[in-house]
């Protein structure tokens, strides 16, 4: 598309705006820890949350020392000991339907306060985010009384204390991701947020609240990594869950080595999406946008490296120039807004960084027509074409809205490029014959293979990585098993 | 008049072929009461790395043999090892000094545990894999598939179990796909060269099994530090520093399989331990 073409796009996509509205939130001015079933003061020293895409606070959040992470840790276990372990199945079912109903009745305001915390589109939080965590809820508060069917005896028992700490890409769907199936198997919890995304997990806490959820059962610890290392290093939990980066996965497997915890790890990716000349273009090219720009590109399973077949490569890098000079990028609680902000300043730095590098190194550099808004953290949508296997930014993990477009001839060649790179998150693949997707899919090394979709995620389907992409399943039936350990009545 | 037996070299088991330790290094194995038995091969950090690259080499061709191929070729390694029953009595009565009972027990023990690992390559993704019921308009399944390399330590010392040690490390790591690089019984590595030989005529590719002898303190930091194994079976690591063999395979993300006292039993435990799960997501048309 000629310039002169794309400005008129521009002009025709001229919306004006419509933000949703923060008066749904109830937001408090200060955040204490969630421990016991309470709100308590932490002994640290209290940070601010911005919005990414302002700059401006939010709210005050408390930071847990080890001193009240060993405090989270003693509620759980008491918790675990004198209530959770000993309530029926049946029961513990029914406390997660009741937190799945009341993040449906609360969904607006889950989504608002996401999206203000995270800088993700209110689009994202409204439609994905916020109902995948109502979901979470209802597909393990099923499993709860049903746990014999798990694939681990007939009599299957709960770990104890879980300590799960997560990232700041999903905030409020990773936490469901992490509690839902250990409180259906029967543990009980203390989980840290990433400390620029406090703010949903602490709505939640008051969720849990209204469900009655009996004390201790969920403890919320904030503040930064020195409290997530104090939780999973703690002596008294049973079960680590840690999504984030393969770095901090590696201090983590280190850590509990020897101890004999149960470790689940979802790490970082460098995802393919194969793109044959014989799929579907048009739709192919709605898949590569869904694949690295949604969220900002801020998701592990990201199809940040696009293999395009070699006789397509021109047509599909013009059409994805032009859809993506489509995209609006801005106000994240704007209804009309694709692109929302960088979650922050640190991870902003790490992607110019990147892109800079992916430059230096020879590749060549387009980037979308945005308007970059004044305040905030912003990047706008990115493609590098011309990128070499060997490139840095076809190797490192970017977690940013920047895709790097490699060619292939044959499927072999396809596969090996593919799997060439220490993580194995997940892939996608685009062509219209069946029997080559399945066919390419058995060979690929990643944990989650999308066949003409991308970045789809559901309660009932487990998502995991291979190698340097971490263990152990989250999501079905498989990621019940990560909590639960064998028996025999 | 008696007739001069003729002794067998054992050496170590890479790629298929029977190579002597590249460092050209022996030990001693003897009887429990000090008879000499044979100057087995004192592996190195060289041919753990050879081994692994033979592993790795063999991997990929293992995982993609159909499943019922790798039941036959795991129930040929049965047939083979109740072939050489005898042969199997007689080493492990001498080197591990047990009673023609004990030994044979021990023998038949890794022929069943054969036979029902054989059993499962078919099955277990049926048990562990599911179709799964997603919101929306996708054909979504999930299977198990096999880790990759494994590098896995026998069981050392434990008695009655030279063979059946590492027969129960072995087998449920091939049942399906992966392959493996294994460090037998330090002091009674002589069954397990033997396996490899019945491994050598039972149509398991080479590679897929690698058997090193010597000691495992000085080979298994190598292993668990290697970028190119993907998981690590500590089943006979309870007397070595394993919590550091733990904390070096964490830099590659290793699955680990922690030291178990004895020989482990036949369990599907084992066997998904070394799998990792696909899913699959498929658009369907909306018609």
């Amino acid at each position: 598309m000629a310039s002169k073409d794309v400005a008129h796009a521009a002009r025709f996509l001229d919306y004006a705006p419509a933000p949703e509205s923060t008066s749904v939130l109830h937001l408090k001015k200060s955040y204490g820890l969630f421990i016991d079933g309470d709100f308590v003061d932490g002994h640290g020293t209290p940070f601010s949350t911005i919005s990414p895409a302002t700059e401006k606070k939010i709210a005050e959040i408390a930071t847990a020392t080890p001193g009240d992470v060993d405090k989270a840790v003693a509620a759980a276990r008491r918790a675990y000991d004198k209530t959770w372990s000993k309530m029926s199945g049946a029961d513990r079912g029914k406390y997660l339907f009741r937190i799945a109903r009341l993040v449906q009745e609360r969904a607006r305001e889950l989504a608002v306060a996401e999206t203000l915390d995270n800088g993700k589109p209110i689009k994202e939080s409204r439609d994905v985010d916020v109902p995948l965590v109502a979901a979470w809820f209802f597909y393990y508060a099923g499993w709860a009384d049903k746990l014999s069917y798990a694939g681990l005896g007939s009599d299957p028992r709960a770990l104890g204390v879980a300590a799960q700490v997560i990232p700041w890409n999903f905030p409020l769907l990773m936490l469901a991701w992490k509690i839902a199936p250990a409180l259906a198997a029967g543990n009980t919890v203390v989980i840290k947020p990433a400390e620029t995304t406090s703010l949903s997990a602490l709505i939640f806490a008051e969720i849990l609240q209204q469900a009655d959820l009996p004390k201790g059962v969920v403890n919320i610890v904030t503040g930064a990594g020195e409290t997530g290392a104090a939780l999973v290093r703690h002596d008294d939990v049973n079960k680590v869950a840690f999504t984030g980066s393969t770095a901090v996965g590696r201090e983590i497997a280190k850590a509990v080595a020897g101890t004999g915890k149960k470790v689940t790890l979802e790490l970082g990716g460098k995802a393919a999406n194969i793109v044959f000349d014989d799929a579907p273009l048009d739709q192919a090219i709605e898949g590569i946008v869904t694949g690295i720009f949604f969220n900002q590109g801020h998701v592990c399973c990201a199809g940040s490296r696009l293999l395009v077949q070699e006789n397509v490569h021109d047509e599909i890098v013009e059409k994805l120039k032009t859809r993506l000079a489509t995209l609006r990028m801005g106000d994240p609680l704007d209804k009309n807004t694709d692109i929302g902000a960088i979650n922050s300043q640190e991870q902003l730095d790490r992607i110019r960084s990147l892109s800079d590098i992916g430059e230096s190194e020879g590749a060549e550099r387009w980037t979308a027509p945005c308007e970059i808004p004044k305040n905030g953290f912003w990047f706008a949508p990115t493609i590098f074409t011309g990128v070499q296997a060997s490139s840095t930014i076809a190797r490192e993990e970017i977690f940013g809205p920047v895709l790097s477009v490699l060619t292939f001839r044959t499927p072999a060649e396809a596969i090996t490029k593919a799997n060439n790179t220490p993580f194995g998150l997940s892939a996608g693949i685009w062509s219209d014959k069946g029997s080559k997707i399945l066919a390419v899919a058995d060979k690929l090394r990643a944990g989650v293979i999308w066949a003409n979709t991308f970045n789809r995620f559901d309660p009932a389907s487990p998502f995991g990585g291979y190698k340097e992409s971490g263990y152990g399943s989250e999501g079905g039936r498989q990621g019940l098993q990560a909590y639960l350990k064998g028996g025999v009545a | 008049m008696n007739r001069l037996a003729i002794p067998k070299t054992y050496k170590l088991a890479i790629g298929g072929a029977f190579p002597r330790s590249e460092s050209g290094r022996t030990y001693e194995v003897t009887t429990p009461k000090g008879a000499f038995l044979a100057n087995a091969a004192l592996a190195s950090r060289k041919d753990a790395r050879d081994a692994v690259v033979a592993a790795r080499a063999a991997q990929s061709g293992w995982a993609g043999a159909t499943a019922y191929n790798r039941g036959q070729v795991l129930y040929r390694i049965a047939e083979l090892l109740e072939g050489r029953r005898d042969q199997f009595v007689e080493e492990l009565r001498l080197s591990e000094g047990a009673s023609a009972a004990a030994a044979a027990k021990q023998v038949d023990a890794a022929i069943d545990a054969w036979v029902w690992y054989a059993g499962w390559t078919d099955k277990f993704s049926q048990v562990a894999g599911s179709g799964n019921p997603v919101a929306g308009p996708y054909f979504n399944l999930s299977v198990p598939e096999p880790t990759g390399v494994v590098a896995a330590i026998a069981p050392q010392g434990v008695a009655g179990g030279s063979l059946l040690g590492v027969v129960n490390v072995v087998a449920p790591i091939l049942v399906a796909g992966n392959t493996v690089v294994v460090i037998a019984d330090e002091k009674r590595p002589l069954s397990a060269i033997s396996l490899a030989e019945v491994f050598a005529t039972s149509d398991v590719p080479g590679g897929v099994v690698n058997v090193l002898t010597g000691s495992p303190a000085e080979m298994a930091p190598w292993l668990a530090s290697h970028a190119d194994v993907n998981a690590l079976d500590l089943a006979g690591a309870g007397a070595l520093e394993w919590i550091d063999l733990e904390i070096a395979a964490a830099d590659t993300l290793k699955r680990v399989l922690a030291p178990e006292a004895g020989i482990p039993d036949p369990s599907l435990h084992r066997i998904l331990a070394f799998t990792e799960t696909k899913t699959i997501w498929h658009t369907k048309a909306l018609i």
